[in-house]
């Protein structure tokens, strides 16, 4: 080969090559450079940390640094959904250890939050997970109403419930997509997102955009329903409750599927509760939490549904969990439709929320009011709060502090995904190769929420 | 309102808190002790642990007795069996803000206690990976601190590998 060759001279300067994806310590190091609790971390021995006195010779005793191989996965995989990078450590064909490496999609959402007022601030939540804005807007406008201590009248309560559920379904329904597609399904790809469709463009007639609606907001939501809206929803319903059984046809007893999911990748609950991990990884295992049960939000135990949970706390339970879930939204969303009160759709509280605009012609206080909400924005009681929603992939919590100003102090908001990402070393170990695209798949992390 | 585990440390001030069962502020050297009372009183999950640098905003409301410090790390604690919340804040120092990591207790706080690293530049002792999570490992300062500035830092590239 000649000089001029790029392979080669790359080959020669490794360093180089290295320098431009670097992450430093960030990343897996070799094993005699890890800590003791770090290496159980990685391996997966979560209930096995002790502190410092976690001995790494009961796993994997026999294995030494020149044995094993350590591979990146990442972050422009088309697997992992997103910008996730992964380092894995290989014996052959099978996972040692995995350490997670994130914030390629970092854009600082928390330090935009703290510079945008209330009113704004649900443009920003929105855009964190991606596939379900109306439950973010929904996890952020509750602390804020909290911290107002503003009630919402009813029908804006019933409003947000069937919206957040029609967007669970289609946060379920890009996941069955994905994860087909990740399994060799093509067909489901489609199928999903052909359903998702159908919610999206109610959402458009509702809200007016697709997928960041900031249709949620501090006092209520932004318009009322649109004309012959049961009809729409009913259409939705049906189509998608039908079409779950054809999925059941494509997936759930098809032979291939079934033997890459069943058994692959466990978790015990007791492994699920010291990592945090909530949503349906959580029911998978076995442990009946979800908020909308257990600590009710928004008009939840009024109506009836079914929290689904797992045994093996496998993929398939996983899966099944989420396939199942859809069924249980529709559920709920029929009684949305039949149960749906009349009355206003957003507080008529004139500090939060604004004047009609015929209002502003005539009458000077409105005028003030509306002045001041679109220039300043409404002033927040000084307090702190955390308030929970259960979004598709777990608890979706939402922390702020306010200094009694119209922007927020500081807001943090609790991604599901981030925390539940902690589970997936724990997932890997043990696993094959071709495994991990399954285990990425089933903790189904969203980048945009894990990054912020 | 609920009260504070059995085998809580004598000496935590506790107050009622918004949308929780009840707020507790230790001491940095109370801190551990009384998380892992609330471990061991059915507290099975910490949901969230996060940061606030309270720089420029002095007025907050604390219970008399707590000395207030710039940094505050604020930790949320679920029961599932008691269905209860509970938020720990503790004040984590003003220069050097440092706090005890709670991963022994759950492991799952470590990606938190990093990002609160990252992002707070607060150091917790006996994490086992205390590296940066969200941005680049080396970057300079600590974003959400709030004398760190938004839209004024140029954003910081990576240094450029050169010719290959």
């Amino acid at each position: 080969m000649s000089e001029n060759d790029l392979s080669v001279r790359a080959a020669e300067r490794p360093d180089l090559l290295t320098a431009e994806t670097s992450e430093g310590v960030q990343e897996l190091q070799r094993r005699e450079a890890t800590a003791p609790s770090e290496l159980g971390r990685e391996v997966g021995a979560v209930l096995r940390i002790d502190g410092h006195a976690f001995d790494p010779n009961s796993v994997d005793y026999d294995r030494r640094d020149d044995e094993t191989m350590i591979i990146n996965m990442g972050p422009s995989h088309p697997s992992t959904h997103g910008v996730l990078r992964l380092m894995l450590e290989l014996d052959g064909e099978f996972v040692l250890r995995t350490k997670p490496i994130i914030g390629y999609l970092h854009t600082g959402m928390e330090k935009t939050g703290e510079e945008l007022s209330y009113v704004q601030g649900g443009t920003n939540v929105t855009r964190m997970d991606y596939l379900s804005p109306v439950i973010n807007e929904l996890g952020y406008s509750m602390a804020v109403e909290k911290l107002l201590g503003i009630e919402v009248p009813e029908r804006a309560v019933w409003i947000r419930m069937m919206m957040s559920e029609l967007n669970r379904i289609s946060s379920h329904l890009v996941w069955m997509a994905t994860n087909g597609m990740d399994l060799g399904s093509s067909s489901m790809m489609i199928y999903g997102l052909r359903e998702r469709e159908l919610i999206l463009a109610f959402f458009e007639k509702t809200a007016g955009l697709r997928l960041n609606l900031n249709y949620v907001r501090p006092g209520g939501v932004a318009a009322d329903l649109p004309d012959g809206w049961q009809d729409d929803v009913q259409v939705v319903c049906d189509t998608i409750h039908e079409r779950t059984y054809e999925y059941d046809q494509l997936l759930t007893g098809q032979p291939i599927f079934r033997n890459r999911m069943i058994g692959v990748a466990p978790l015990m609950a007791e492994e699920a509760l010291a990592l945090g991990v909530t949503g349906p990884l959580l029911r998978s295992t076995g442990v009946p939490w979800d908020l909308r049960r257990t600590m009710p939000y928004l008009a939840y135990d009024q109506v009836d549904f079914d929290v689904i949970v797992g045994t093996f706390g496998d993929n398939f339970d996983r899966y099944a969990i989420r396939l199942n879930e859809i069924r249980e939204s529709i559920r709920i969303v029929r009684q949305c439709v039949d149960m749906m009160p009349s009355g206003d759709y957003r507080s008529q509280d004139p500090k939060v929320t604004p004047p009609p605009r015929a209002r502003i012609g005539e009458s000077m206080e409105a005028l003030i009011h509306h002045f001041k909400l679109f220039t300043e924005g409404f002033h927040v009681p000084v307090g702190e709060v955390y308030s929970a929603v259960e979004s598709p992939r777990g608890e979706l919590g939402c922390y702020i502090v306010s200094d009694g100003g119209p922007k927020p102090y500081r807001i943090h908001v609790r991604a599901p995904s981030f925390v539940n990402l902690q589970a997936v070393p724990l997932l890997m170990r043990g696993g094959s190769m071709s495994d991990t695209i399954t285990v990425i798949s089933t903790v189904d992390p969203i980048m945009g929420e894990v990054d912020r | 309102m609920i009260s504070l585990p059995p085998t809580a440390p004598p000496g935590v001030l506790t107050s009622e808190g918004l949308a929780c069962d009840l707020a507790c502020f230790p001491t940095r050297e109370q801190y551990n002790a009384l998380v892992e009372s609330f471990k061991s009183d059915d507290f099975e999950m910490c949901v969230d642990l996060c940061a606030v640098d309270y720089l420029e905003f002095g007025g907050r409301i604390l219970p008399e007795g707590v000395v207030a410090s710039r940094f505050e790390v604020v930790v949320n604690l679920l029961s599932l069996s008691k269905k209860q919340r509970v938020r720990v804040r503790v004040q984590a120092g003003d220069d050097q803000p440092e706090v005890d990591s709670l991963f022994a207790l759950y492991p799952g706080t470590e990606a938190m206690e990093r990002e609160a690293f990252d992002l707070f530049g607060v150091i917790f002792t006996n994490h086992p990976d205390l590296t940066r999570i969200l941005m680049p490992e080396e970057w300079e300062g600590h974003p959400l601190r709030k004398d760190y500035g938004s839209g004024r830092v140029p954003v910081q590239f990576k240094e450029s590998p050169g010719p290959r």
